[in-house]
């Protein structure tokens, strides 16, 4: 699925990377814990949590992790943007929950790492 | 090359810098993927525990043809009971550091995992000295 089909399927809205919502998602990876994704070793993912701080893009930035869906609409501060844009990395605020997120993107084809 | 920084402990908006830079560093170098993303996995997690437990840190990076060495110094409460402390799932971090997605007591098991030589010392009351040595050579470990 493109980031953009991701998006419009858990009725996401994205907040910076506009530019690379044509490239493909294989894989998606739900935690709340830095620490579990770090342990991740496949690359191109998609990550979706419900924790919205500066470790939740440094943790990405470290796990070449390049798109990242916000659940339980929690808001993305001036701070968390300006560090995603200089990663070049896609946000996309999302009202649902983690659960909610994770079932209708496994549904619509998106894998599981484990 | 020799490349030096400091961390300060307690300042969770700037946790990730050091790594991120070394991130940098590594890329210009072409440094293979796979091994700098060992280096910068375990040096962040590292450089959340010093940021997340100790007062400051320094830490020091020397590259060779043959391997990268991080020494990470700090000056913080140390750890008692260093098998314990490498223990999965065991943590002392408090509630601001998991609020950050950490604290969950994988830290030193994620520094383990990624690079090839851990030497971790540790003075209680004076400070804590973790040696991480990974080869660059993905076929070298």
């Amino acid at each position: 699925m493109t980031i953009k089909e991701i998006a419009e399927r858990i009725n996401g809205r994205v907040i910076c990377g506009e530019e690379k919502l044509s490239e493909v998602i294989e894989f998606a990876f739900s935690s709340d814990l830095m620490s579990d994704v770090l342990k991740v070793d496949r690359e191109n993912i998609l990550l979706i949590t419900g924790l919205a701080n500066l470790q939740t893009i440094r943790t990405s930035e470290m796990s070449d992790i390049n798109c990242i869906v916000f659940a339980r609409n929690k808001k993305i501060n001036s701070e968390i943007l300006s560090l995603a844009e200089e990663n070049g990395m896609v946000l996309i605020e999302c009202p649902h929950s983690v659960f909610k997120i994770s079932g209708e993107l496994y549904n619509a084809g998106i894998n599981p790492l484990y | 090359m020799q490349y030096r920084f400091k961390i300060a402990g307690g300042d969770f908006s700037n946790a990730g810098t050091v790594a991120s830079s070394v991130k940098k560093i590594l890329r210009q170098l072409n440094i293979d993927h796979g091994v700098s993303k060992r280096i910068v996995i375990a040096l962040y997690e590292a450089e959340v525990n010093v940021v997340a437990h100790a007062y400051s840190g320094i830490v020091e990076i020397d590259i060779d043809n043959e391997k990268l060495r991080v020494t990470i110094t700090d000056q913080g409460p140390g750890i008692p009971d260093i098998p314990k402390a490498m223990e999965e799932g065991f943590s002392t971090a408090s509630p601001q550091v998991r609020e950050m997605g950490f604290g969950a007591g994988m830290g030193l098991s994620n520094i383990k995992r990624n690079c090839d030589i851990l030497n971790i010392t540790s003075e209680p009351g004076a400070g804590t000295n973790v040696e991480m040595i990974t080869y660059l050579k993905p076929d070298a470990r």
